[in-house]
This record gives structure tokens, sequence and C-alpha cells, in this order.
């Protein structure tokens, strides 16, 4: 296995680390709670709350590989994965729980019966089975604040008020990054939900999370090229990271802006991406490179873009900002303040036809740097439509800095207070 | 039985026979004499005197209600018909839980007179399906052997809490108890067969006419008509047709019976016996009597053996009824028999080559030889010999014994093979044959006569044998009827019962079909969860001890602290089952307060009430308003939990409503709860309507119990009809106390030591003054020991909850997580939160847009000597707390101008900011 296809895995969230890293308590009380269910049948339900990106799905599903490697329970549990995205409803995440569980009104992938048949035959399903007999069932719910908003959220009362009752043992594993997700159910289900919740709040410090860094870079001990492993291990060594402050720094600020995995791992992958047969190790400037891909201003880009007299709307747009302290405007001003900078100031611009004026206007619409505040529906010529800028300030004229051979004259306009 | 036909597809024109008298000049009513009844589309009428035992529409349709019948009366305008009526019940009817105070197993046909109280004898007249045999059965008298189906029995009588002997006066002077007109037979005792007017189709040919052969070929030849028309005719039509024809033929015998002392069935039984003994021909009863009772002891004894035996093997074939016992039973049995007995000698000569065909026919249901023979009583005298002729009757008559022999181990495959052989042979036979098929009944009653008391087993299955063997290849039939031949002493017995059959089988085809098994439809797939391989573990220390009876799920010996509900809602719905009354009852009360689980209670208690017979039986009923997926759906519950009916909701309704508007008889109690009342609601409200009004109803005897949160539910949401209906019956559950939940965890916990005293406290305390949710409460409970466990491993943990886990466990459940999250959320996302603060300041205002508060946030990190960050990334780490919902948004496609609002309080952001720099 190449070392690429190693970081492709690791990066991507194909395969799992052996141990989730910063989450020991969590990763204990998840486990033992599913272990009861699936060793003693005991019902539960439990919530798992955490930011994006902080490592949700990685901790279940390593304590569902821990609980399946364990005899008793490997051919015991029934899991059944939902995803509030996928199962926009309850008739289809019926559909898929009962296709899951392969009952009985199953034939190949299709579920037979109406709505109604499939949550009477879940139910008598449930029902039938025991503590003691029947296979402990894992509801996992992924995005579980989706399932909230379906009507009357009737499969999140079922599935709780099953967990409350002496029928078939099942778990209830809600998935979700909102923090008031019990504000949501509603109260008859709320009762019915045992309210433990395992929040994954990472307090990285940003020692551990430069730990974090290397340890994601480096390679795994069972690499077959052991020369290969020694370099490339050593490269990511401690001090050729603080030998670069540059690196540190950049670091510092991704730290700063986010401490979750995600968005580690997307720098990390800008990086790797940068090494190459010829060039077989990582250097800080590849870091120093991703970073500066990754915190890129995606509108600034588009700036880069633009024609010149788009640009120039765009500035005319500013002043009547600047003006009018963001009140919204249409084509007709933006078209006057454009026409007075010609006037006054302009060498190098000709006078454009308004009809090129509106084009240009019509395609900054499109890219969505400016919005219209009316609805749709309002019939408003378009020169009068009411319009409003989705720039700062600060994009503008870091765009103009960069504009490829931009006018002094309209970088002047730019910058002079008013128009 | 195969069910041809829907009951819906037969419709009964009913209609008053003989002069009106006045029977209660207050009310109005007129008393009437008889009922005529017929089928629409048919010419065949039945008539239904007081005095008869009839079979009444109930929920069963193969299994009619029976009763007998004690008078009918109508109002003036003759429309409302009614009959008042003495019940009898099947064993089904018994509570399942007192089928075993009968001690011994049921015979299919039995069924128990009505002694309690709580039906209502009268009923309307146009319920009747018709009219049914029923024999009376002595406390030490075996069963008859099987007869036809349409004989029922009674032994005993059912009080609604235990079985007694039944007197025999009860069952004879019905009909003269009957206040204003006794229920006079409708035939005297010699009348002519002409006279019964009862009788349709085949069974009207096949009353007695002055020419026995003739009759008898007629019987015949419906008789095959029938059986070939049979599949097209609905099953109750079928019995009714029976019971009509046999109606008339008993109610000739029951005339005649009168006044004999040969009443008791019994006795009418060793009548039988000891004339088939005596070849004599026609003796008067007093004679009879006399022999009979010199015999009486030994032969009812092997025969009541013989008969229990073989009952459920009989049933099996359709011939559940015995002929025999109809013939018994009536006195005049004597004058059968002459005939028959000349018959016996010309059936001999003929045995062989019919007795193939016989054969096949006697599998055919007795019943139909019963009623055949009844009719042809009259002209009994007359016609025996010919009817000897005409049938080669001794092969069959004999199988029997041949079998005691030979054939047992045979008897066990031809058994299998009946069921399917019975309609085919049916069919093939002709007529002839049809008339002379022997009954097992005969067949056994000859067989017991013939052997003596040490064979008694042996009998018992030969009895059974016997019944089969019809269905084996002829062959086989043919040997044995040549050995029965040898034996000549019983003949006359075997002759009886052959003539007996001829007659019987003219009633055959129409009863065969609807005996039969239907192969039952694979039902829907089960329902099932699989199964585990290996079985769950049993709770191993104190803590999982503890855990598991603080489960929710696990249902408590009792439920404290709701005593004065459970009284209310026990009162309430006791009476009403009681009273045979229906009634709606509203309980309200937030969630976690026991409502369902008191219900459950009552529930229990009332049916261990109704086991102990304190209270009559109820069917208690229940839907939830979470658990389906549109409120239409509840009709389709209800009734699917009512009859296992699956139909859609429209006609479910329409069945429900027919169900609990008509005055269906005897009718138990149905307790309904329905839970979640409020998501039954929709724009018409037509379910929740038709859920109040079903039990205002007269007939329905619904008690409705119903579960939602809020006290002023009928207030807010139900048009006023419905809030109407619903009543004023109203019970609200308070949240528990402290002290309430602490007593519920101590019942539970039941002296498993696992807690502390002051954790309890704490725990009951907490949640009392949070909502006062029971199951909060044990849930609490529930992690505590968990923590308890994990930290079991600390040297100073005594192994008990102590008050620090009962915190960490509260803390884990009730604690806010914003602050922690603020506390743990990356730097930016911070100084984003203190940016939305200082502008919320300087707007005066608790909502800004991201522009404004990303100038805030830049000049915020300049301060903090951080590196300004982008409009891109500032928009993302916005996005991210608004995932978090730290922050309210608007929909992220206004970009930089959505709205940003706080989900958390200020104080509660600079809290935690604070606690993060500290």
């Amino acid at each position: 296995m190449s070392h690429g296809q190693h970081y492709s895995e690791r990066f991507c969230h194909q395969r799992l680390p052996e141990k989730p890293v910063g989450m020991e308590s969590q990763h204990k009380h998840l486990l033992e709670l599913l272990r009861r269910t699936a060793v003693h049948g005991e019902s539960n339900s439990v919530l798992i709350v955490g930011p994006r990106g902080s490592g949700k799905t990685m901790l279940l599903n390593c304590v569902l590989r821990e609980l399946l490697e364990v005899k008793d329970v490997n051919k015991n549990v029934l899991p059944v994965h939902l995803n509030g995205l996928l199962q926009t409803d309850d008739r289809i995440a019926l559909k898929e729980i009962t296709r899951q569980l392969n009952l009985e009104n199953v034939v190949g992938d299709k579920v037979f019966g109406s709505f109604a048949e499939n949550l009477a035959f879940l139910l008598e399903a449930l029902k039938k089975g025991d503590r003691s007999s029947s296979r402990p069932v894992l509801f996992i719910l992924d995005e579980f604040d989706l399932f909230a908003h379906h009507k009357n959220q009737t499969l999140l009362y079922n599935l709780l008020d099953v967990s409350q009752s002496a029928q078939a043992p099942v778990a209830v594993i809600g998935l979700t990054c909102r923090l008031d997700v019990l504000e949501l159910l509603e109260k008859r289900v709320k009762s019915r939900f045992s309210h433990r919740q395992i929040h994954l709040l990472s307090s990285l410090s940003f020692i551990q999370y430069l730990d974090n860094v290397r340890s994601q870079l480096s390679l795994p001990q069972d690499f077959p090229d052991t020369k290969f492993y020694d370099e490339w291990n050593d490269s990511i060594k401690v001090r050729h990271f603080s030998s670069y402050p540059q690196l540190v720094d950049v670091l510092q600020r991704h730290y700063n802006s986010s401490k979750d995995f995600r968005s580690l791992h997307l720098l990390l992958m800008l990086a790797l991406s940068r090494v190459s047969a010829s060039k077989p190790a990582i250097k800080p400037t590849d870091l120093l490179e991703a970073s500066r891909v990754c915190m890129v201003d995606s509108k600034a880009n588009i700036l880069h873009g633009l024609s010149i007299l788009e640009l120039c709307l765009i500035i005319a747009m500013k002043h009547l900002n600047d003006i009018y302290e963001g009140e919204p405007f249409n084509f007709q001003m933006v078209h006057n303040e454009f026409k007075k900078f010609l006037q006054r100031k302009s060498h190098s611009i000709h006078n454009f036809d308004k009809p090129v004026v509106m084009k240009a206007f019509e395609h900054l619409q499109q890219l969505e740097l400016i919005k219209s505040m009316d609805s749709s529906t309002a019939k408003i010529q378009k020169e009068y439509q009411l319009m409003k800028l989705l720039l700062d300030h600060s994009q503008i004229m870091e765009a103009l800095q960069k504009y490829p051979q931009c006018p002094t004259d309209v970088k002047q306009w730019a910058m002079s207070a008013f128009g | 039985m195969v069910r041809y036909f829907t009951r819906l597809r037969v419709r009964r024109i009913y209609k008053w026979g003989g002069r009106p008298y006045i029977f209660d000049r207050k009310l109005k009513s007129y008393g009437f004499e008889y009922l005529n009844m017929s089928v629409e589309g048919q010419e065949a009428v039945t008539t239904v005197t007081p005095g008869q035992y009839i079979l009444i529409e109930g929920n069963d349709d193969e299994y009619p209600f029976v009763a007998k019948l004690l008078k009918f009366f109508g109002d003036e305008s003759h429309k409302q018909k009614k009959a008042l009526v003495q019940w009898f019940l099947r064993l089904s009817e018994v509570p399942q839980n007192k089928k075993l105070l009968l001690g011994r197993s049921p015979h299919p046909q039995e069924i128990f007179y009505y002694l309690g109280r709580a039906c209502d004898n009268e009923i309307n007249a146009e319920s009747i399906l018709g009219t049914v045999h029923v024999q009376h059965v002595p406390e030490d008298t075996p069963f008859p052997e099987p007869g036809t189906k349409d004989t029922l029995y009674v032994k005993l009588s059912w009080d609604t809490k235990a079985f007694n002997v039944l007197d025999p006066v009860l069952m004879q002077d019905t009909p003269a108890s009957t206040p204003p007109k006794p229920a006079l037979p409708l035939f005297p005792p010699c009348a002519s067969p002409t006279a019964t007017p009862v009788s349709r189709g085949p069974v009207r040919r096949a009353l007695p006419t002055p020419d026995p052969t003739v009759m008898r070929r007629a019987g015949s030849v419906s008789d095959t008509r029938a059986t070939m028309s049979a599949g097209k005719r609905s099953t109750l039509e079928a019995e009714s047709i029976h019971s009509a024809s046999k109606l008339s033929a008993s109610k000739i015998l029951s005339a005649k019976r009168r006044g004999s002392a040969a009443d008791t069935p019994g006795v009418r039984k060793k009548l039988q016996l000891s004339i088939g003994a005596s070849p004599g021909k026609k003796m008067t009863r007093a004679d009879v009597l006399c022999e009979l009772l010199d015999e009486e002891m030994e032969s009812e004894k092997v025969i009541s053996l013989k008969l229990s035996s073989s009952v459920s093997h009989s049933l099996q074939h359709g011939c559940s009824l015995s002929p025999m016992r109809s013939v018994c039973k009536t006195p005049n049995g004597q004058r059968r028999f002459p005939w028959k007995l000349s018959s016996i000698s010309l059936d001999r000569l003929s045995p062989t080559a019919l007795g193939e065909q016989d054969f096949s026919r006697a599998t055919t249901p007795s019943r139909r030889k019963e009623s055949a023979m009844a009719i042809r009583e009259p002209a009994l005298g007359v016609l025996a010999e010919e009817d000897s002729e005409d049938s080669p009757m001794q092969p069959i008559a004999l199988t029997p014994r041949s079998k005691r022999k030979s054939a047992q181990l045979v008897s066990l495959r031809i058994r299998k093979q009946l069921n399917l052989l019975d309609n085919t042979q049916e069919l093939i036979s002709d007529g002839d044959d049809d008339c002379f098929v022997p009954s097992k009944k005969d067949l056994q009653s000859s067989s017991d006569e013939e052997k003596t008391v040490s064979e008694e087993e042996t009998r018992g299955r030969n009895c059974k044998t016997s019944v089969r063997t019809p269905h084996k290849t002829p062959s086989k039939k043919a040997l044995q009827s040549s050995t029965d031949e040898e034996k000549s002493e019983e003949e006359t017995v075997v002759r009886k019962t052959r003539g007996r059959n001829g007659k019987t089988s003219a009633r055959t085809p129409c009863k065969t079909p609807s005996k039969k098994v239907t192969p039952s439809t694979p039902r829907h797939a089960t329902p099932s969860i699989p199964s585990r391989t290996v079985p769950a573990r049993q709770p191993g220390n104190i803590l999982d001890e503890a855990r598991a009876r603080l489960h929710v799920s696990s249902v408590p010996e009792s439920l404290p602290c709701r005593e004065q509900e459970f009284q209310d809602i026990y009162n309430f719905v006791e009476s009403k089952v009681m009273d045979g009354t229906g009634g709606c009852m509203y309980i309200s009360g937030v969630p976690g307060t026991g409502k369902t689980a008191t219900i459950h209670e009552v529930i229990r208690c009332l049916q261990h009430a109704s086991d102990m017979d304190e209270i009559p039986t109820f069917r208690f009923i229940e839907i939830n308003g979470m658990k389906m997926t549109d409120p239409h759906q509840a009709y389709v519950q209800i009734l699917q939990k009512l009859t296992d009916q699956k139909v859609t909701a429209d006609h479910a309704a329409a069945l429900l409503e027919k169900r609990f508007s008509n005055p269906a008889p005897k009718k138990e109690t149905t307790v309904l709860l329905v839970d979640e009342l409020d998501l039954l609601w929709t724009r018409k409200q037509n379910v929740m309507y038709n859920l109040f009004d079903w039990p205002t109803r007269r007939h329905a005897r619904l008690v409705v119990l119903t579960i939602a949160n809020t006290m002023d539910l009928p207030e807010r949401i139900m048009i006023n009809r419905v809030a109407s209906r619903l009543g004023l019956t109203r019970m609200s559950f308070q949240p528990y106390s402290f002290k309430q939940l602490q007593q519920i965890i101590t019942s539970r916990l039941n002296k498993v030591k696992a807690f502390e005293e002051d954790a309890l406290q704490l725990v009951s305390r907490k949640v009392a003054a949070l909502s006062g949710d029971a199951r909060r409460c044990l849930d609490i409970c529930r992690r505590a020991t968990e923590i308890c466990e994990h930290s079991a491993s600390h040297p100073s943990s005594t192994g008990l909850v102590r008050m620090s886990h009962v915190m960490e466990a509260l803390d884990e459940m009730f604690s806010s997580s914003y602050i922690t999250a603020i506390g743990c959320a990356s730097l930016q996302e911070q100084l984003f939160l203190r940016a939305v603060i200082a502008e919320f300041r300087r707007l005066g205002l608790e909502e800004a847009t991201f522009q404004q508060v990303f100038v805030q946030h830049r000049a915020l990190s300049r301060v903090e000597g951080l590196q300004p960050i982008s409009v891109s990334e500032g928009l993302a780490v916005c996005q991210r707390l608004g995932a978090c919902r730290l922050l309210l948004l608007e929909a992220s496609r206004l970009d930089m101008l959505q709205r940003v609002r706080l989900n958390v309080s200020q104080d509660d952001v600079l809290y935690a900011l604070k606690a993060v720099r500290d």
C-alpha cells in the first residue's frame, strides 16, 4: 500500500483510527451503554451531540467496531442506520428500517404494504420481542434533529416508546450537532427520551493540536518500506516544525479558526498533494501553500475574474453604499454614479452603452455579488429593482490591489471618499 | 367449513305468523305464535315457534349464538320483532380463564345453559338465523356418539362462575314457563308429515309422504343436488335449511314425546338400544320403557364410553352430529325401529355390492339422517320394508365390527384422507346410495350392543375407525362387510341404524361441504424480530439489579401514589361493565405522570376480577394516536383488534358503526383506551366524534377512556358536539411531588439497597421541581448507578449510590451544554460571539446582520492581536456557531446580509467567555 493511499483513506474518513483521540470518557460511556443493550437486553436511548467535524460518527463507529468484536454480541445485534438527510420522512424511514431489519414483509429490496401497514407491522414486531430472547436492535439516527421535524414525530415517539417499555430491546442512538436538540422534541417524545447526552466538545490545547498534526502525518508502523518510513517520519519531527515559526503561525491560525479534524484533514490533504515521486518528503512550504489556499477569500477570487466595467459598477455600488449607509440601490443609480465617474475622472474607460452596462449589471447579479431585495414576483422594471451589495469594503479593496493591470484612475476612484 | 358466501349476501325475511294476542296492554306489545322466516329468493319458509332452540346471529358466522326461544312479541306496527330467549353458551363464549373449570375436554357440540344475568334476554327477532336441535344429556351420561352437526348437547349450566349440573327440569319445562302462551308445538304429536310447513328445498321433499320409497328417492335426489349446489350456498343458509328441517322434525318428535317419561336423553338412548335388541315391531311406549330400564345400566355406560371417545373424530369429518342422538331423544324412536329391523334382513342379502358405496356415504354427516328419520317417522311402519330393500346397508353397518378386529391401523391413514374423500364420494354416489348411508353413530351404537362391556375400549376405537372406514378403498369395506355378516346377533341394531342412515343421507350433501376444513390461507408475514443466539445475561450485581428495576419498562408490582386516581377509574369502568352501559372518560396530565400505567393497572385488576367472576367479562382494546399514521387509521386498528379483520379505514368505520349501533345480542362490554387523543384531531373531527358517539348508543356497551396531556383539550380543539359527547367525566393527573417520586423509586427498588437515602431525596426533589416526570426520575437514578459503578474502583466507594453520583447524573442531564460548548469553541468562534454582543450593544437591538458583526469582529481581532480573518472564514465561523444553535441565523443564501441572533443569553456568553479567559 502506498503512503498516498494510506493518507487518502485517513483524511477522507474511510478508515477508522485505532482509538478515538481526546474522547476517552465518552467512548467508555457509549461502549458500556451499548454493551448493556447487546448483552443484557436493556433498552436505552442516547444522544451524541457535538459540533460538526468533532468525531461523532467516528466515535460511534469505533464503539460499534469494538462491540462487534465481542463474541457474544457479534451475531446478536441488529444495527439499523438511518440518516435524517436521506430518510426525509417517516414513510421512507420506516421502509428503510424494515428493509434493514429484513422483516418478513421484505422481498428482495422491496418493502410491501402501505405506510400505515408498515408502521403497524414494525410496532407489532417490536412488541412481540422481549428483553431476554429477541435480538437487540440498534437504531442509529444520523442528523437526529431532522427526524424531529417529521410529522408528529411519529417515528421518534415510537422508537423511544419501545425503548421505555418491555418490548424488544432497542438502543436509540441519535447523532446531532445541535445543542438545543431536546427542545425540538415534542413533550411526549421528550419524556420518553432518557436524556442521556454524550457531548463531544473538544478542549484541545494548541500543543495537543500540533501533536495531532504530527500523528496524522506520520506513517503507521507496519508500513512496508522501512527506509522510507524512517525518512518520512523524521521529516515531520518536532524540530522541523519549531524551526519554522511561519509554519507554527499558520497552524495556530488554523487552530484558532477551528479545532475540528475535518478542517485539519483538508489542510493536510492539500499539503500532501504537493508531494510527488521527485519530491518524496513534505516540506513546511507545502503546508504554508496549502494553508494559503484554505484561507483564501472566495469572493475576492471571483472579483479577480471580473471585467473592468463590472469592477467599475462594483465601485459605484460601494460609493452608493457609503453615501446612503447601506440602503439598497437600483441599476439606474449605479449607472448614474458610473457616468459621473466617466465624465469627471475617467481617462482610460470608454463610455459604454446603457444596454451593455445593464448586461454587466445582470452578470454581477448572476454571480450573486449583488442581490435583489424585491421579491422576484414583483413586476418592477429591471432598472429600478432594488439591490444590495454582498461584498465587504475590504474585499473590494483587496481585489483592486490584486487586479491585474487595473487602471489607476479606477483605483483612485475606488479609494476616494465620495465618488 | 367452507364458507362460500359472506353473510351479507343472504337476506332473510321475517314475518309474524299466527294470530297476535295482546301481550302487554301498556306497552302495546303483541305476542305472536310463531315467526316465519325465509331467505330472499327462495320459497322455502322456516317457522320458528317458542320452545324451539334457535341460532342467533353473532360475531362468528361459524358459531352463532344458541338460545331457546321463549316467546315472540312485537309492537303494534309489527315492525319491531322481538323475542325473549334463554341463552345457551358455547364453550368459546366462556371466558378463556374459566374454561378450565370445566375440568374435562368439552364436547365440540356442547353448550351450556346460561344462568347469568349479564345478558339481555330480549333479542331482535330478526337476528334469528334458524333453529337448532338441542339435547339434554344428564350429568353422568356420556355424550352421544357423533351425530348431525345440528344437534347440540347440554349437560351443564354456566352461571358465570362455575359449571353446574343442569337441572333437567329447566330444559323440559321452559316452554310451559313462558308466561303468555306456552309455546305449543306447532304440530300435534300425530301430525301428518304434510303438516310441517317449515322445511324448504331438499328438506321439503324429504318430508314424510305416504309412500316412503318415493320419499326417499326424492330426498336422495335433492340431496345430490344439494351436494352439487352446496358449494354455492352460504353455510349459513345451509345451516338454516338443516335446522329448519330438523326443526320441523324435532317439533313433531317433541310433540310426541311430551308427557312420556322417556324424555331424558339417557333414557332415550337406551330406548333405542333396547328397541334395537328387541326385534318386536311397534311397541307401546310403556313396553319400550320397561325394556329400556332393564338394559339401561349396562348398555348406557358402554355406549357413553364409546361415544365420548368417538366424538372428536367424528367431528373432523363433518359428521359431528350423531343421528343416533336425535333418534334416541325422540321417544317414538320405537316406531322407527320396526321398519328398520325388517329392512335389515333385506340388507343382508345385498351386502357387498352396495357396501362400497355405502361406505363412502358413511362419511357424510349423520345429522341428515336424523332429520330424514324424523320426517319419515309417521310413515315408518309402512315404509320400513321397502326402505331396507332399496338400501344395501349391511356392509356398512357391519363394518365397525370388522374394523375392531382388523382395521385399527388402517384407520389412522384413513383419517387423513377423509376430508378429501368426503366431498368427492358424495358427489359421485347416486341418489339411492345417499339415502342409505350408515352413520357412524349407528355403527357405533350397533357395535356397542354387540359387544360386551369388556370390549369397551376396542369399541371406542372401532367407532372411530368405522367412521373413517367409508373413505377407505372399497375392497376393504367389502371384506369387512362380509365378515360382519357372520355376526348375526346384533344385526337388528345394525338395521335400525341403516334405516336411519338412509334417511339421514338425504341431508348429507348440504352438511358435508360446510364441515370441511378450509385450507387456511397463509396469513400475512408474521411480524417478529429475530431471536438472539445467546440469551440475554441476567443482572449480575446489586447495581445491575437496581438498574433493571429502575428501568421504566419494568412493570412494578403496584403503582404507588396513584391510589385515588386508580380507584376513580376502576369504579368508573367497573360500573359501566357491570351495568352493560357505555361511557367516556377524559384523563389529562403531563407526560410521565402515570396515566397509561394507571389505566393498564386498572384493566389488569378488572381482568382479574372478571376472572374471579366478580364482574362480567369485558374486552380491552388500546390504540395510540401516536402509533398511527393518520387519524382514520384508528378505525382500522380498533376493528382489527376487535375482529382481526383487515380493511380500509372507510370500510372499518362502516363496520364499527354497524357493530356499535346494531342490537346484536349478548355483546360483552368493550373497554377502549385511546392514548394521545389530541393526535386524532381532524378538521371535521369525525374520528373523535365517532369515538365519543358510539358509547352513547344503546347497544354499544363501549367504554372509552381517553388520554391527552392538556386539561382543556376538549375546550380548545373540540367542536361543541364532540366536546358534549365526551361528557364531563374528567380526571387530571397532577405531576408527582417529591415525596411521591421518592416512594415510587423506593417501591421499585423493593428493598434492593443500592441508594443512599439522601441521594434518593435529592433526585426526587430535583425532578419534582423541574417536571414531576417519573420517567425522568428513574432515568436519573439509572444513570447514577452507572456513574457509581464506574467510580467503584475508588477505595472510598461503598458500593452505594451517593449524593455525588446523583449530582453528577443530574448535571449531565440537566445542565445546559451551551456554556461548555462556548468554552470549548475555537478562538475565532469565541471572538465572533463577543463581536455579536458588542454589535448588539451598539445597536441596542438583539439582532444584527453578519456584515455588521463582522466589522466588530475584525476590530476585536485587532485588539486581541490576531490576524484578521477573511470574510469567507468569518462566514464559516458564523455557520458553525449557527449549526450548534449557539447563534440563530437566517438562510445562508442571504450571505453577508443574513441576520444573526443569539440563542443563549448574553450573560451566559459573557460568563462562559470570562471563564475561558481566567
